[in-house]
């Protein structure tokens, strides 16, 4: 957490409400998103209980396990979630664009389909039943299999367990928990451990008392806020559904339309406030980078598409080395490109880079015409600037600023003032070095003029791609060595489902 | 009331914050803390699901069936050695009269079976250890002693191994809990790597590994010694402090303020008192409930108020961490484009 961060919270304390840490939305927000509250049972490893689904706030479809180690409800319940969810995910499949990349013309998803969860444990539940479910095998596939899923359940696996990995990205956004999105954009009174309940976080932003929304119980000890899941409340275990459970085992007429309502009453807070989280965020205007890393999820959705259309088999248990070490990479520079469009897109951010002395921004105080040496001499304008930050620099320190045109300009730090140790403002003097065109004269717009405030940053603006993973064939041995297990050109093996045993719960 | 017996859970969340003297004390004074809680008007949000605890129980007795049959091949694999027959199994009776008693039962059973030569194992012993001046008994789930005379503390949980890993908090938290049980068998040959027992994937199969806990035991033992002595806390006490909760509220918040805290965010998943520390030290403004790592940033200012005070100074600040607020504070206030 940074220092203004924290000097947020501290104000956020005074004021008794949340204060904004961000001026700008920086996660892309679907038109249509889909809402998933899932809830499980206490002590099972993936056993659901419960889900309240949907892309329409005022149409939740309300999904139960009446008994949650009961197999055959368990996959009833995998199936309709399937029939909610894989519509959704598919209905993105065929409108397509265009686009070129390396020189090829290739085809991509025009838009992708986005699910929120409440909380970062939505996000793990989701990928551990997706794990669950995508190695089963249905009837069709294996008419031997001892208990057969309904049809559409592995497939269902399989998107669930790919929109999780996708949730490790970051700056992504096909997968998101709604108190990380509120958490990046608020900060509030309390600590980041609090701020993972969704319903105090919400207070603290809209209003409302924090602590009675956390803590505040009825006469019958049940929690007037229920717990944004996957795990229920023990009270709501120990005093409701317990005996609701026994009545519904016992075979008493109605015990299932009493658990049902049961689970409805702690999924539709919850639902609630996902939804108030969501106009609460189209209120704020999406960054400008914000659009350019959703591309990557469209691909990201595209490429999982292609993989289905193919016939693959499902994501393996565990990834190779070499596939880990591309991922690895690929979440390295996303991190690295989400940390500088951020900054760039808000002042907000920016101000704590400049904090950091990570960047500094000032006034133009003079502009001096230099060209390079050489057979073709290049302009190469001297500016001085005179800044109020304290950044690191040192003489020969690249910089880097955005022109209006959005292009990147770097500089070349030549001096830093005398006076840089003691208060004040400094002033700095920097070589253009880039982004003036091919001519023998600046471009418009390229060279900035006194009076002009220009902001500069010590890092880079686009990731560097690290240094070229090896061809296949020359794999080293820590990473497994070549693959020639694996069959040339054919299909990967399918890995075999999970053995399953008479006490098994899932 | 009678003492409540610490376990090694709470021993170990107690090293994790070892500066409480408000906890070490309530815990080594055998206090019930979700009593006390209750009668402060704090209630903790702890309580354990019917479901999760039935499901654990059950996989514990499966584990443990037919004399630990399972138990032991699953020992043995992870060893390299050739699991015993079942009947060269020693399972003993523990049963005794009282913790102490009970203690002294098992430490007698553990001195038989170094000597026996075969395989003995021990359901749920009891094991005492000195903390903070004050003896705490602590009850694994089994302790498994083997031909040789060395000592394997047994740990069986409920949470699964997907796919050869579990999650890392849990199984962390399982072994600084299981690192206070081979504390405790410090006087016999006890093995450092105790074996972890959990279901595996999505069945009830169990799975087991053992878990190297000897980075866990260096840092419980450290924590412990630092525990302050249990006699200095209360030294330092008014005498007419007690903590008898049909006291009325006022009266119990006074001696319970008389020891001082040392609260944290961390707090409320490990201790039962949690909500009324926050309480008094969100009253008290301090910036700790903001999260442990914002005290490394405001060096000296310990409150939210001296916090936004040295951010609203104008003056030129002495101390960094002042002169580092204000210009967070400008820059904040330039970024929102508010005038100060």
């Amino acid at each position: 957490m940074s220092l203004l961060t924290t000097l947020a919270r501290a104000e956020a304390v005074r004021a008794g409400r949340a204060q904004p840490v961000a001026t700008v939305r920086h996660r892309h927000l679907s038109g249509r998103p889909l809402v998933l509250v899932p809830l499980t049972a206490a002590g099972e490893a993936a056993a659901p209980l419960g889900a309240m689904v949907g892309t329409d706030r005022d149409a939740p479809v309300l999904l139960t396990v009446r008994q949650p180690r009961d197999r055959d409800l368990r996959f009833g319940f995998l199936a309709r979630l399937a029939d909610v969810v894989l519509p959704y995910l598919e209905s993105y499949a065929d409108d397509v664009d265009t686009e070129l990349r390396k020189g090829e013309e290739l085809e991509v998803c025009a838009d992708a389909p986005q699910i929120l969860v409440p909380s970062v444990p939505g996000v793990d539940y989701v990928r551990l039943l997706g794990r669950s479910m995508r190695f089963r095998r249905t009837a069709e596939e294996d008419p031997d299999t001892p208990f057969p899923a309904p049809p559409r359940v592995p497939l269902l696996g399989r998107w669930l367990t790919h929109y999780a990995e996708r949730a490790r990205t970051p700056g992504s956004s096909l997968l998101l928990a709604m108190t990380e999105l509120l958490g990046r954009h608020w900060a509030t009174g309390q600590s980041q451990l609090e701020d993972q309940h969704l319903g105090a976080l919400l207070a603290w932003i809209r209003g409302g008392d924090p602590e009675e929304v956390e803590r505040g119980r009825d006469a019958s000890g049940q929690l007037l806020t229920p717990p944004a899941g996957p795990a229920t409340d023990p009270a709501f275990d120990n005093r409701l559904l317990a005996k609701a459970t026994a009545r519904f085992d016992a075979g008493i007429p109605g015990s299932g339309d009493e658990i049902d309502a049961l689970l409805a009453s702690q999924l539709r807070p919850t639902w609630d406030a996902v939804w108030e989280g969501v106009t609460l965020l189209r209120e704020l205007a999406p960054g400008t980078r914000v659009p350019d890393r959703w591309t990557g999820d469209r691909w990201s959705y595209t490429g999982h598409r292609d993989r289905l259309r193919a016939g693959e088999p499902p994501q393996p248990r565990r990834d190779d080395a070499t596939t880990a070490a591309r991922k690895l990479a690929s979440r390295e520079r996303a991190q690295a490109e989400l940390a500088a469009g951020e900054a760039l897109d808000d002042p907000l951010v920016m101000a704590s880079r400049r904090l950091a002395g990570e960047a500094f921004a000032g006034t133009v105080t003079g502009v001096e015409m230099a060209m390079s040496e050489g057979r073709s001499p290049r302009p190469r304008p001297l500016v001085v600037l005179e800044t109020d930050d304290e950044p690191y620099l040192d003489p020969g320190v690249k910089a880097h600023r955005v022109l209006a045109t959005g292009k990147t300009q770097t500089a070349e730090v030549v001096e830093t003032g005398a006076d840089a140790d003691g208060p004040g403002p400094r002033t700095v003097v920097l070589r253009l070095t880039s982004g003036m065109g091919r001519g023998k004269t600046p471009e418009e717009g390229s060279l900035p003029e006194p009076g002009d405030a220009l902001c500069f940053t010590l890092f880079e603006h686009t990731a560097r791609s690290g240094a070229k993973l090896p061809d296949p064939d020359d794999t080293p041995w820590t990473h497994g060595g070549p693959p020639s297990a694996a069959p040339a050109d054919g299909p990967r093996p399918a890995e075999a489902p999970d053995p399953v045993t008479a006490e098994d719960f899932l | 009331m009678p003492p409540r017996a610490l376990d090694a859970r709470a021993l170990a969340a107690l090293a994790a914050n070892p500066g409480c003297r408000r906890r070490a004390l309530l815990d080594g004074a055998g206090v019930d803390k979700a009593r006390l809680a209750e009668a402060l008007g704090s209630p903790s949000a702890f309580g354990q699901s019917q479901f999760a605890f039935a499901r654990g129980n059950s996989f514990e007795a499966s584990v443990k069936a037919d004399g630990g049959a399972e138990l032991l091949r699953l020992l043995c694999r992870r060893l390299g050695v050739e699991p015993p027959a079942p009947a060269d199994v020693t399972v003993p009776d523990l049963s005794a009269p009282g913790a102490a008693g009970r203690t002294a039962r098992t430490a007698l059973e553990l001195r038989a079976a170094a000597g026996r030569g075969t395989w003995t194992l021990l359901d749920h012993p009891m094991l005492s250890l000195e903390v903070a001046g004050a003896a705490v008994y602590l009850e694994p789930d089994a302790v498994v002693v083997d031909p040789e005379g060395t000592v394997t503390v047994i740990e069986i949980k409920s949470f699964p191994i997907l796919d050869g890993s579990a999650d890392p908090s849990k199984v962390g938290a399982a072994a600084r809990q299981s690192a206070v049980y081979v504390l405790a068998l410090g006087a016999h040959r006890v093995r450092e790597r105790v074996l972890l027992v959990c279901p595996k994937d999505f069945s009830n199969i169990p799975a087991a590994d053992l878990l190297d806990v000897r980075p866990q035991l260096s840092v419980t033992r450290r924590q412990l010694g630092r525990l302050t002595r249990l006699e200095s806390i209360a030294a330092a006490l008014p005498a007419d402090v007690t903590f008898d909760v049909s006291l009325p509220p006022v009266e119990l918040t006074r001696s319970v303020e008389s020891v001082p805290a040392a609260y944290a965010p961390e707090c409320l998943a490990a201790c039962e008192l949690a909500f009324h520390c926050r309480g008094r030290a969100r009253a008290a403004g301090e910036v700790m409930t903001l999260g442990r790592a914002v005290r490394g940033e405001l060096g000296r200012l310990r409150t939210v108020d001296a916090v936004l005070d040295a951010a609203a100074d104008p003056g030129p600040a002495a101390d960094p961490a002042a002169a580092a607020l204000r210009r967070a504070a400008r820059l904040r206030a330039e970024a929102l484009g508010v005038t100060v």
